[in-house]
C-alpha cells in the first residue's frame, strides 16, 4: 500500500501542483504576454491539431536516432574489445575519441552534410557521434575491470586469450555495457533532434522534430512548439524505457545487481 | 613410498619492490602421499609464497623442488602448466566461482581448457561425480549467488578435483566461513584425504588446523615447527556433537516457553 502511494500518488500530486502553478503563471501574466506560456489545454489542443505532422516528424527522428544508436552500439563494442587489449592501445586512441566527443554537434553537422548530404544519413551519423563515447568508455571499463582473481583462475587453467575474453571478460562487462547503453539512449534522441535542426532535410516529408520546431517557431505557433517539446520528451522516454526493459530482461538471472524483486 | 613433494633448501626473494623481500628463507620439506598438512604462521610469514611455490605458480629463487619425482626447475612454462593441470588442484579463500554460471558448469571449467578436450558428456559426468563427492549433486543447477558460502566453497573443491589431482593446495579455504561451515568443509577434506588425496592447506585458525594430520609453523620464511597433530579432530564427530547441542538447546528452549 505505501509502495503504491510512493509510486503513484506522490508523483500525481507533484503533477497537480505543477499544473496549478502553470495556470497561475499564465493568468498572472498580462494579457499581451500570455503567448509566452500557453495553457496546458492549449498545448493539448495543438498536439491534437498537429498530430499528423508531429507523428511523422517523430517517426523520422526515431529512424535517424535508431540507426545512429545501432551503429554506435556495434562500433563501440568492437572498439572496446580492441581497447581492452592493452593500455598502450587505450593511451593511443582515447585522446582522439575525446576529441570527437568534445566537438559540438552543430559544428560537426555541416561537415556531415558535406560528406553524406542533409537528411537521415547526417542525422544518423551525428547521433552516432554523440552516443558512441559513453558506450565505448563504459564497455572498455567493464572489460578491463574483471575480477582479478577470476582472471588468475583462467590463467591457471590455461584458458586462451579468446576464451578469457568471451567466457570471462565480456559477460562480466555486461552491466557496464548496459550503463553505457542507458546514457547513450538518453543522448541519442536529443542528438537526433539537434542533428535534425542542423543537418536535417524536409525533402520528401523527411523532416524530424528539430525541423518541426524551427517551422513552428518561425510561424509563431507557440502552443505547437510546446507540443513539439512534449513529443520530444515522449520519444526520449520511450527510447529509455525500451533499453531499461531489455537490460532488465537480459540481466535478471545474470547479475547480482539485477536481482528480481521476488527473491 | 616416494614423496609427492620434496623441496630442499628452497628460497624465494621478491625483487619487484625497492628493497628485495626474502619471503621464504631455506625451507626443506617432504610430503608423502595421503598426508594432510596444515601450514600456519603469522601474517607475512611466507605461507602464501610457499603455497605458490608448491603449486608451481611461481618459481623458487634457489633450491630444488621435486613434484611427484619430477624436477620442476627443468620444465619450461608450458610443461609447468601441464603438470599443474594434471597433478594439482587449487582451492582459494574467495571461492572464485564464475557468477551466473551453474555449479556444475563451474566445476567443468578446468576441463574446458588445455589441449586434450573431453566430450561434453564425459565432462558433465565427471563434474557431477565431483559434486557428488562434496555432497552437492542436488545443487548442480544452482547459480553461485543461490548457494551459501560453505556450499560455494564445496563447489570450488569439486572444481579442484575435476582433473583428479594428486595434491590439493588450499590457501585459507575456511577464511571466509563461520565455524560450523568450516567444519563441514574440513569434513570434505578429510573424506578426500581418506580416499588418498594429499592435502596442504594454509590456515590461521588453530581449531581448523586440528583436523589435519600434521602441522607446520612458519616464521619469517623458515619452518620453526613440524609436528603430527595430537588429538586430531574428526569433522563427522564434531558435527554430530554440534547437532546434539543444537537439539538440546531447542528442547531446553521449548521447555522454558512451555513452563
Ligand atoms: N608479489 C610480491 N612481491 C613482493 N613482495 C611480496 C609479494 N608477495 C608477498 N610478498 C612479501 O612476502 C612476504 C610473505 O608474504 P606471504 O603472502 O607469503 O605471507 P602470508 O604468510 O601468506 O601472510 P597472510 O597470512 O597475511 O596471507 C611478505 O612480507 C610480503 O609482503
Ligand atoms: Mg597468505
Amino acid at each position: 500500500m505505501t509502495r503504491k502511494l510512493n509510486t503513484v500518488l506522490f508523483p500525481a500530486l507533484t503533477g497537480a501542483v505543477v499544473l496549478a502553478l502553470w495556470y497561475g503563471l499564465h493568468f498572472f501574466l498580462s494579457e499581451d504576454r500570455r503567448f509566452l506560456l500557453p495553457t496546458p489545454g492549449a498545448v493539448l489542443a495543438a498536439l491534437r491539431d498537429n498530430a499528423p505532422f508531429l507523428a511523422r516528424a517523430a517517426w523520422n527522428t526515431s529512424q535517424g536516432a535508431l540507426l545512429g544508436f545501432a551503429l554506435a552500439v556495434f562500433v563501440s563494442f568492437t572498439l572496446a574489445l580492441l581497447l581492452s587489449l592493452s593500455p598502450i592501445v587505450r593511451a593511443s586512441l582515447y585522446p582522439y575519441l575525446m576529441a570527437l566527443q568534445l566537438t559540438p554537434l552543430p559544428i560537426l553537422a555541416p561537415i556531415c552534410v558535406i560528406w553524406v548530404g542533409a537528411g537521415i544519413n547526417s542525422v544518423a551519423l551525428l547521433t552516432f557521434a554523440i552516443a558512441f563515447f559513453p558506450l565505448v568508455v563504459n564497455t572498455t571499463q567493464g572489460l578491463i575491470s574483471t575480477d582479478r582473481n577470476l582472471v588468475e583462475l583462467f590463467r591457471l587453467y590455461r584458458a586462451s586469450r579468446w576464451q578469457q575474453l568471451f567466457l570471462l571478460r565480456v559477460p562480466s562487462a555486461l552491466p557496464y555495457f548496459f550503463t553505457g547503453l542507458r546514457i547513450a539512449a538518453t543522448l541519442a534522441p536529443i542528438g537526433a533532434v539537434v542533428a535534425d535542426m542542423n543537418a536535417g532535410s524536409s525533402a520528401g516529408d523527411g523532416g524530424g522534430l528539430g525541423f518541426q520546431a524551427i517551422i513552428y517557431s518561425s510561424q509563431a505557433k507557440y502552443p505547437a512548439l510546446y507540443a513539439t517539446a512534449a513529443t520530444t520528451c515522449l520519444l526520449g522516454f520511450v527510447f529509455n524505457a525500451v533499453i531499461v526493459i531489455v537490460a532488465r530482461y537480459s540481466l535478471q538471472n545474470w547479475h547480482d545487481s539485477y536481482e528480481r524483486p521476488d527473491k | 613410498m616416494s614423496a609427492v613433494v620434496k623441496i630442499e633448501d628452497i628460497h624465494k626473494i621478491y625483487e619487484s619492490g625497492e628493497v628485495p623481500v626474502h619471503a621464504v628463507r631455506g625451507v626443506s620439506l617432504e610430503i608423502h602421499q595421503q598426508e594432510f598438512v596444515a601450514l600456519m604462521g603469522a601474517s607475512g610469514s611466507g605461507k602464501s609464497t610457499l603455497m605458490n611455490l608448491l603449486g608451481c605458480l611461481d618459481r623458487p629463487t634457489r633450491g630444488s623442488y621435486l613434484l611427484d619425482g619430477v624436477d620442476i626447475s627443468r620444465l619450461d612454462k608450458n610443461e609447468l602448466a601441464d603438470i599443474r593441470n594434471k597433478k594439482l588442484g587449487f582451492v582459494f579463500q574467495g571461492f572464485n566461482l564464475l557468477a551466473r554460471t551453474t555449479a556444475v558448469e563451474n566445476v567443468e571449467l578446468p576441463c574446458l581448457y588445455g589441449k586434450q578436450r573431453m566430450s561434453a558428456k564425459a565432462m558433465r559426468e565427471r563434474a557431477m561425480h565431483c559434486l557428488e563427492i562434496v555432497g552437492l549433486s542436488n545443487r548442480a543447477d544452482h547459480m553461485p549467488n543461490q548457494l551459501s558460502g560453505g556450499q560455494q566453497q564445496r563447489v570450488a573443491i569439486a572444481r579442484a578435483l575435476v582433473n583428479e589431482p594428486q595434491l590439493l593446495l588450499a590457501d585459507e579455504p575456511t577464511g571466509n566461513l563461520d565455524s560450523k561451515t568450516s567444519i563441514e568443509v574440513m569434513g570434505v577434506f578429510q573424506k578426500l584425504n581418506d580416499q588418498g588425496i594429499t592435502i596442504v592447506m594454509v590456515t590461521h585458525e588453530l581449531d581448523v588446523a586440528h583436523y589435519c594430520k600434521r602441522y607446520l609453523i612458519l616464521r619469517d620464511g623458515v619452518v620453526v615447527r613440524d609436528e603430527a597433530t595430537l588429538d586430531r579432530s574428526i569433522a563427522n564427530v564434531e558435527l554430530a556433537k554440534l547437532k546434539q547441542a543444537e537439539t538440546a538447546a531447542k528442547l531446553l528452549g521449548a521447555g522454558s516457553t512451555a513452563a
